[in-house]
């Protein structure tokens, strides 16, 4: 029965976060072996398992309306098919980078997630309900380096000042409201990003300041990830993970 | 305070009797060396073997399959952590145990420094390597000191976990194309002696293994445990229809195992002494990381002395 047109919408809303999910998490990956410290690289894994959970429970809801399984969605698009943020598929960077993104994303999703428990979509409810639940604790985690970074040294204070500069510009777009989510929440099913947007930076700004660090006055920002636009590092990330798929196709593995 | 002899006897006591030896007994030298270098030598070889098998995280075929090799690799990770802090419990720092790793005095296992070159390599990491690694610490579980000893029964569980599902995944390759299995196979060929080697020189040439034994850190012999791993694994390769790469293999009726033919110990010794595909590589990885990660360690400890400089304490 169902609403077609509700149906491919919401497939399109958990695309978008599944994307994200998967593309961070797949960025987390990028640390394994190469932490400061042995401690932190199991903590890196703990929140990229999250991701990937994540990544998994919300491609396999798009793909029961698209048609397509989590790893034809995952290892079968191009970049252009990919609807992901771009802050989510920049390169992982230094630790201050990855931890400062990690941050303002922790703060985000906090919010974000709280809202969207309460969808009248009962998967995204779901989807919505356990990961609330996980970015809990990442957010305690990574606002606690966000004090330790920023009261620490003069380097990791410059570091990690450094890498808000540069990421700050990425973060417009995730308080975008598009002609699709504007349909989908007026139907009670996806969340207003822009109602977040004064609370996630009073927060942001207040913890960040209470580490040391500025929130930058910049002229610039990047959008176009829920368009299929991204930067030019999204094709390297895909050309690794989808190797397999695409050198040995239609396998099981 | 009891005579030095006393001391002595005491420990001897406690070692025949069964008993384990705990962080704050009276130990001879020589043993509390032997468990730094031997439980060292174990947390390293958790940790280097990090890298073969990161090195295919960020390019697994399935989200499934990510998701299982990642939680893998952090079992690992957290295996290395469980053992720097039992071996601290002798008197040494983590600083210098990692100290002793970068400087080349303390070794890891010389399987790692094999290349894990196709996705099927990961499937027989778990199945031989983790599979080796099992009989290895099964008999470590009855070791006379406390804290390796009950390492290795948290240990043990995660790893029977990631010997299962190595063979699962190097099934699924010799069931699947003939790309696949031909991809198993050569899995199979490249990590299998080098499996076997894990176990050490034969028992007559292994420097440690007579003292270790009479101190019951080590509980079986190099080739014993080598030959419960051979006997095992055989049945497991023929269920999956891959072939062992050894001629020489075949059950002997009368031992009750399997007879094998002989390691390759020129590239044994090859591999341990640098000349192997990765030692370069590994090493540098971690000592890489390490460097890379100083600033942030730097910042926590000034974070961490800031702290408690300001509540005056
Ligand atoms: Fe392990
Ligand atoms: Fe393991």
């Amino acid at each position: 029965m169902g609403d077609k047109k509700l149906d491919d919408q919401i497939a399109e809303y958990a695309l978008r976060l599944g994307d994200d999910a998967l593309v961070f998490g797949q960025r987390l990956c990028e640390w394994c072996a190469d932490a400061p410290t042995l401690e932190e690289d199991i903590a890196i894994s703990n929140v990229g398992l999250d991701y990937l959970g994540r990544a998994r429970m919300a491609l396999q809801y798009a793909g029961k309306t698209l048609g397509r399984t989590e790893d034809e969605l995952a290892f079968l698009r191009d970049s252009g098919e990919f609807r992901n943020l771009l802050l989510v598929e920049l390169p992982r960077g230094d630790f201050a980078f990855s931890m400062v993104r990690q941050y303002l994303l922790d703060e985000f999703e906090l919010l974000f997630f709280t809202q969207l428990c309460g969808s009248k979509d009962d998967t995204l409810g779901a989807i919505a309900a356990k990961t609330v639940k996980e970015v809990r604790y990442h957010q305690r985690r990574s606002a606690n380096w966000m004090q330790r970074l920023g009261l620490g040294t003069q380097e990791s204070q410059a570091r990690t000042q450094a890498a808000i500069d540069q990421l700050w510009g990425y973060m417009p777009e995730l308080f975008e409201m598009d002609e699709l989510e504007t349909s989908l929440l007026q139907a009670g099913i996806a969340v207003d990003r822009l109602e977040l947007h004064s609370k996630w930076l009073n927060t942001v700004t207040a913890q960040l300041a209470s580490a040391n660090l500025q929130i930058p006055q910049i002229d610039w920002q990047v959008v176009g990830g829920r368009k299929g636009v991204h930067t030019e590092h999204l094709g390297h990330m895909l050309g690794e993970m989808q190797f397999l798929q695409r050198a040995y196709p239609g396998l099981q593995w | 305070m009891a005579e030095a002899n006393d001391l002595e006897q005491v420990f001897e006591n406690k070692i025949d009797a069964e008993e384990k030896i705990e962080p704050k007994d009276w130990m001879p030298e020589g043993y509390r060396k032997n468990l730094i270098r031997q439980m060292s030598q174990h947390a390293h070889s958790e940790v280097i073997g990090m890298q073969p098998e990161g090195n295919w995280l960020t390019r697994a075929p399935t989200l499934e399959r990510k998701s299982v090799l990642l939680a893998k690799i952090q079992d690992e990770a957290g295996h290395g952590l469980y053992l720097y802090s039992a071996t601290e419990t002798l008197g040494i720092t983590r600083e210098e145990i990692v100290q002793a790793l970068h400087d080349g005095r303390a070794k890891y296992a010389s399987i790692f420094n094999y290349p894990s070159l196709t996705w099927a390599d990961i499937g027989a990491i778990g199945w031989l390597v983790d599979g080796a690694a099992i009989v290895n610490q099964v008999a470590l579980q009855r070791t006379s000191y406390g804290p390796y000893a009950r390492a290795m029964v948290r240990i043990c569980k995660e790893e029977s976990f990631h010997q299962r599902q190595g063979y699962e995944s190097i099934a699924v390759l010799a069931r699947g194309s003939a790309q696949q299995k031909a991809m198993a196979q050569d899995a199979l060929n490249r990590w299998w002696w080098p499996s076997l080697m894990m176990f050490g020189p034969h028992d007559a040439d292994s420097a440690h293994s007579a003292q270790s034994m009479l101190w019951k850190i080590k509980r079986k012999s190099n080739d014993e445990l080598r030959q419960s791993f051979v006997d095992q694994t055989v049945s497991q390769a023929e269920i999956i229809d891959l072939e062992i790469p050894d001629p020489d293999l075949k059950w002997n009726e009368q031992r009750q195992h399997f007879d094998f033919g002989e390691i390759d110990w020129d590239e044994f010794k090859q591999v341990i002494n640098g000349n192997g595909l990765c030692n370069r590589e590994r090493l540098a990885q971690h000592k890489k990381a390490h460097a890379n990660g100083a600033w942030v360690r730097d910042a926590v400890a000034a974070y961490v002395k800031g702290k408690t400089g300001e509540s005056g304490e």
